[in-house]
């Protein structure tokens, strides 16, 4: 017997021709404690797209993109059930390191690190072995260039990195993601803590990671869903547990939602 | 107009008075508190710092402190505060970093440990002095030694250590950790490069109550470093501390107050010394760690 995929420990979900992993979970639920975050979903989201979580506050969006790289596990009473595969790669049997490297995620706040510009970027990598420092360079230069920093911050690398404005730290903090090569970008409100302009270059920069990466993003902004994403996930809180209401294609969410409360909700009525 | 703004200028005179008598009291304690303590102060510098000169920094007491100086009473001092602060530091740093850090995984280990601190904290010094004579002088066989004083110290200062350590760890902000989870960074690179130094403002905090309790230690090290006022030729000799010798010049030696003021004055200028080269060296260290702005 022949494994297709011998090194299936090390790199669990890259595929032969460099697609991102499609996410899928099956019966995924969260809770904290007694109090269920969001109530068992199935969803398939496919590699390379970018799929918007829309849906009130307290909804378990912020809670299921935390089951997606373990990251509930930092909040003891948290639980999860079901299974969150990458490809046909339970997570669960992934030890954290590689996982999170594969899996990288972007905040509502940004969080740059108080160190220098460049070692925001350089611990990271060190600590994930890569020691080479021409090699580490190559590496900080290239992502402050996806994320266009570079040609802003390249004379003061060793700046510290909250001097920078909210827009350039989540900028950077995106570099910083994308600096450990992961195929999954999980991003939590990412422009809603940045001015209009800012957020702008960030929507942007989103758009072009399109088909390098699989991307889930949390927006409350539906006009940002409805321009960047593939795909739209619905979440609405009933009996206050938070449930998946509908998931579709952009166009039908927005232009032909099926269920009431989706319908209600892209055309921003309550209730 | 508006019918809140009429409502404005009565509300702000209720205001004022509660807030002026809340004022008039906090301004009262503080200064009363700060006039008790420039008067301790002052009554040490007054009394004390008129007798220092060099000559009693570098020469050895006499006729029961008399006379002469205190030069091996302050080195006694500093060799006693350098074994118990490079015992308890490292400790500390360990228990506190367990008790923030693992405490969800063990949570019965951090709730004993917790739980003894807090009763070491409240243990009396005497006590401490008892244990340490029977462990360290006795059971280890370290005799009447700056190195048994100090160990008892260190099992002392490790409540407060500890305490405030773990305060400063708690108080460094969750977005570190979790950044640094979300990039799959191991727990012990995060700590190293972000979470000690941030937490270096606590620690510092913990080492200069440390340093404080320590230095001015007298019931816990007559048990263990014991009373003899010459120059230690090892941390195996035994040493009088400067908290000792005023309490001898005070209480057994006739005479013996002005001696005992000079070197309380000393004791006070150390510990002002020791302070700032520690607020100093901390300050350093994190800046060269992190950059906050
Ligand atoms: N650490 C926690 N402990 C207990 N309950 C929590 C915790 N975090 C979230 N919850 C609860 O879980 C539910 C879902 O929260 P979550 O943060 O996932 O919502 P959200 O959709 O991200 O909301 P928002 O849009 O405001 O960010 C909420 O009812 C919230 O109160
Ligand atoms: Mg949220």
């Amino acid at each position: 017997m022949t494994f297709p995929f011998p090194s299936v420990l090390q790199q669990p979900a890259s595929t032969e021709h460099g697609t991102p992993p499609a996410v899928r979970v099956e019966q995924l639920s969260l809770r904290y404690g007694k109090k269920v975050a969001f109530a068992p979903v199935d969803a398939h989201f496919p590699g390379g797209q970018i799929s918007a979580l829309i849906g009130p506050s307290g909804c378990g969006k912020t809670s299921f993109l935390s089951c997606l790289n373990r990251l509930h596990e930092l909040i003891p009473p948290a639980r999860v059930s079901g299974q969150v595969y990458l490809n046909h790669c339970d997570i669960a049997t992934l030890p954290l390191t590689p996982l999170r490297r594969q899996v990288g995620m972007l905040f509502q706040k940004p969080n740059p690190f108080p160190l220098s510009i460049y070692r925001n970027l350089a611990f990271p990598l060190k600590e994930h072995g890569i020691r080479d420092r021409t090699h580490i360079n190559t590496i900080i230069e290239t992502t402050l260039q996806e994320v266009g920093l570079w040609s802003e911050v390249k004379d003061r690398l060793k700046a510290p990195a909250l001097s920078l404005s909210g827009g350039q730290q989540q900028r950077l903090c995106l570099a910083r993601a994308l600096a450990l090569k992961p195929q999954v970008l999980l991003m939590d409100e990412p422009c809603s803590a940045l001015d209009p302009l800012s957020s702008e270059i960030v929507e942007d920069l989103i758009v072009r990671l399109k088909g390098t990466y699989t991307v889930l993003i949390v927006t409350h902004n539906l006009g940002q869903a409805s321009r960047i994403a593939d795909q739209v996930a619905f979440f609405w809180v009933q009996h206050e547990v938070g449930q998946l209401i509908e998931f579709g294609s952009t166009q039908d969410i927005f232009s032909n939602p099926q269920n009431p409360l989706t319908l209600a909700y892209v055309r921003g009525r309550r209730g | 107009m508006a019918p809140w703004i009429s409502l404005l200028p009565a509300q702000r005179h209720r205001f004022s008075a509660k807030e002026s008598l809340a004022t008039a009291v906090v301004w009262g304690v503080a200064l009363g508190i700060t006039a008790i303590f420039a008067a301790l102060l002052g009554d040490v510098v007054w009394q004390g710092g008129r007798q220092v000169n060099w000559v009693f920094l570098t020469q050895a007491p006499q006729r029961a402190g008399l006379e002469g100086g205190i030069a091996p009473i302050v080195v006694s001092t500093g060799l006693v505060l350098m074994v118990c602060m490079g015992v308890s530091l490292p400790l500390g740093l360990g228990t506190a970093v367990f008790l923030s850090e693992l405490s969800r995984q063990h949570p019965f280990w951090s709730r004993t440990i917790r739980l003894s601190l807090d009763i070491l904290a409240g243990v009396p010094s005497v006590v401490f002095g008892l244990f340490g004579n029977a462990f360290f002088c006795k059971g280890l066989g370290l005799g009447f030694s700056i190195l048994s004083g100090g160990l008892t110290l260190a099992c002392m200062v490790l409540p407060i250590l500890i305490r405030s350590i773990q305060v400063g760890l708690s108080g460094v902000p969750p977005e570190y950790r979790q950044a640094s989870a979300a990039l799959g960074l191991s727990r012990l690179g995060a700590l190293g490069t972000l979470i000690v130094p941030a937490a270096m403002p606590g620690i510092v905090v913990g080492i200069l109550l440390g340093i404080g309790r320590a230095i001015a230690e007298t019931a816990a090290l007559i048990f263990t470093s014991g009373y003899v006022d010459r120059m230690p030729a090892s941390l195996l000799d035994s040493g009088r501390v400067l908290s000792i010798h005023i309490f001898d010049l005070a209480m057994n030696v006739p005479g013996g107050e002005a001696p005992a003021y000079a070197t309380a004055f000393v004791l006070v200028a150390l510990l002002v010394i020791i302070n700032s080269l520690v607020s100093g060296w901390a300050k350093r260290f994190q800046q060269s760690k992190i950059q906050v702005l």
